[in-house]
């Protein structure tokens, strides 16, 4: 049994509260219209979500899963601690801001700043999965977790915006692609991904391909370029000299 | 007394949103009261405003001014001055209805007029500019009157509340035009207040805005230069008179616009050199003559003009920004809830890229309907 919510003219703080007091662990919300935070913080929950979300949803989301069968807004999964987002269509800007744990997975693309500070400690890995293309800044000051970008439908460009990576000091970047981003910045180190980096992701792959059909094999067979910080290049000196 | 903009500086968001009938179209007011209330939290209460395009048909070439009095002694200086200078058609309170959340609101004023002809002669100016002086005048030197619109068959429509609240205050149901923007207020570094609320205008150019911009003070002495002053010193201002003067009086493209103030980095002109030396060329030359009209800090907004819509997001794009289309209407807004609010099959839902100007204009058949 699932609740079903109505969300057409509720307010996100009624929504969110509704979301908390059901007894179900299946909640469906329809007519959603921009309401921010839904599922804020959420424990146990599998949210499935018709309508167009507002920003921040999935912010700080524990252990529980979030459905959007259509476009996310801005800052999905803001500092997010766990569980996975499913997005059937495109999201805005800086999704997965500060993560620190958990899966979001965009079927189509993302906006700007994808993945600006996303962070990782020990067993906490979060990851960040984007079918179609990114906008500039993916990976903004990345300190940790995977961000992979797949670029289906974009196998003629480079799916990848302007000044990726810039600040990058933690995690990978694994891009499906023929073409490398242009102006790497000296502090990050590209490369042709090997078998034995595609490993390394392949479960995110299959979990991609469970959710959006397509071939997990297919996928893996395209080139990859890996892009991780160059530790021997550390950043010094960016602003004065001392 | 409560202190305007500039007179303090307390330490936005902000929220957009506008469409435009290529087809021109007349749509109702009510339908952009609707968009921009969806983005209700982006604001908080301290400025909302609207501007119309093509809501005065039957004025149509009469320009509309709507002024603010804090008195009837501003009122009646500033109609001796309009006296003097314009043919006044037309004059009348601006309709309101009573709304709980507005209050204080100043007397507000709307005349249809055309400026005299011997006073356009004997300033040597052509009409635009005698007009565009004259509002600056009025702004500048009657104290308690501010023209916050001065366009020919457009109309502006702002106050201090929430702008859902600012459309059931002006009556905004009763207008009809074919192209809409709107504003929703947070101010961050000013405090709120009925002038400083969007959106901008001088003559047709209207201007809502998300942002801040921290070359605010380079702009101004810039533009300054040229005769515009900025009295409401506030940072959205100063981007209608950048407008005006690059457009209407330098009679620059919207799209060379963009590129002077929201220039590619140096790194992306080197890049477009090796595919058109012609284009690198031109953007280092507006680079280099114009750095001062570079616009920096997050911003996102909507240019309203006679004939069309522009939208523009700074080059870092630290503002989020969403277009999509139905059939000939062409929908901007910061968040696409405010798109799908009016239009829930909406096509084609996209995102412009930082500095990539996204200009919609009338078509020929608009043109014919509404011009």
């Amino acid at each position: 049994m699932a609740i079903e919510i109505n969300a057409q003219n509720m307010h996100f703080k009624l929504i969110n509260e509704q979301i908390r007091a059901s007894s179900e662990k299946e909640v469906v919300i329809n007519n959603t219209i921009g309401q921010r935070f839904i599922g804020s913080g959420c424990v146990g929950k599998d949210i499935h979500i018709h309508g167009i979300p507002g920003n921040a949803l999935g912010a700080y989301l524990t252990k529980s899963d979030i459905t959007v069968y259509g476009n996310a807004q801005d800052a999905l999964g803001d500092t997010m601690n766990d569980g996975t987002i499913t997005v059937f269509g495109n999201c805005g800007d800086a999704p997965g801001y500060g993560m620190r744990d958990g899966k979001i997975l965009i079927k189509g693309s993302a906006g700007y700043r994808a993945g600006i500070h996303m962070k990782q400690y020990m067993e906490k890995i979060p990851v960040l999965m984007i079918g179609g293309k990114v906008g500039d800044f993916l990976a903004e000051y990345q300190a940790g977790g995977k961000i992979i970008v797949l670029g289906l439908g974009y196998e003629d460009t480079c799916p990848v915006g302007s000044f990726c990576g810039t600040g990058m000091h933690g995690g990978a970047i694994y891009i499906r692609t023929d073409i490398l981003p242009s102006g790497l910045p000296s502090q990050v180190d590209a490369f042709d991904a090997t078998d034995a980096d595609k490993e390394e992701i392949r479960p995110e792959i299959e979990l991609f391909v469970s959710k959006f059909g397509g071939n997990a094999d297919e996928i893996l067979a395209s080139h990859f370029f890996k892009l991780v910080p160059d530790t021997k290049n550390p950043y010094k000196q960016l602003y004065v000299n001392n | 007394m409560l202190l305007k903009e500039g007179e303090i500086r307390i330490p936005a968001g902000c929220a957009i949103s506008g469409f435009i009938s290529r087809d021109g179209n007349k749509m109702n007011g009510g339908d952009i009261v609707k968009s921009i209330s969806y983005m209700h939290d982006r604001s908080n209460g301290l400025g909302g405003g609207f501007a119309g395009y093509g809501i005065y048909p039957e004025y149509k070439d009469y320009y509309a001014f709507h002024v603010f009095y804090d008195s009837n002694e501003a009122r009646e200086k500033t109609e001796r001055f309009l006296d003097r200078h314009f043919d006044v058609i037309n004059l009348s309170r601006i309709p309101t209805k009573k709304v709980p959340s507005i209050t204080n609101e100043p007397l507000i004023w709307r005349y249809f007029v055309n400026p005299l002809p011997t006073k356009i002669a004997a300033s040597q100016l052509d009409e635009k500019e005698f007009v565009a002086k004259c509002v600056i005048r009025i702004n500048n030197d009657i104290e308690g009157a501010y023209v916050f619109s001065s366009g020919k068959n457009m109309g502006v429509f702002k106050a201090v509340g929430f702008p859902e609240d600012v459309g059931e205050f002006y009556r905004l149901e009763e207008y009809e035009g074919y192209a809409w923007t709107a504003h929703g207020r947070y101010p961050t570094n000013t405090p709120g207040w009925w002038g400083g609320a969007h959106p901008f205008a001088l003559l047709d150019y209207t201007i809502v805005h998300n942002g801040e911009i921290s070359s605010y003070d380079a702009n101004r002495r810039f533009i300054e230069m040229f005769g515009y002053k900025c009295t409401l010193l506030t940072d959205t201002e100063v981007i209608t008179y950048i407008f005006d003067w690059l457009n209407r009086k330098q009679e620059l493209s919207l799209e060379d616009i963009a590129s002077i103030i929201a220039a590619p980095f140096w790194s992306e002109i080197d890049e477009i050199e090796k595919k058109g030396p012609q284009k690198a060329a031109k953007l280092r030359y507006f680079r280099n003559t114009m750095s001062s009209l570079l616009i920096t800090g997050p911003f996102s907004i909507i240019l309203g003009y006679t004939g069309g819509i522009m939208a523009l997001n700074d080059r870092l794009k630290l503002r989020s920004m969403v277009v999509a289309e139905k059939k000939d209407i062409v929908y901007i807004a910061s968040e696409e809830c405010a798109i799908r609010a009016i239009c829930p099959d909406c096509e084609n839902v996209w995102s412009p890229k930082g500095g990539e100007p996204v200009i919609v204009t009338l078509s020929e058949e608009g043109k014919r309907k509404c011009l």
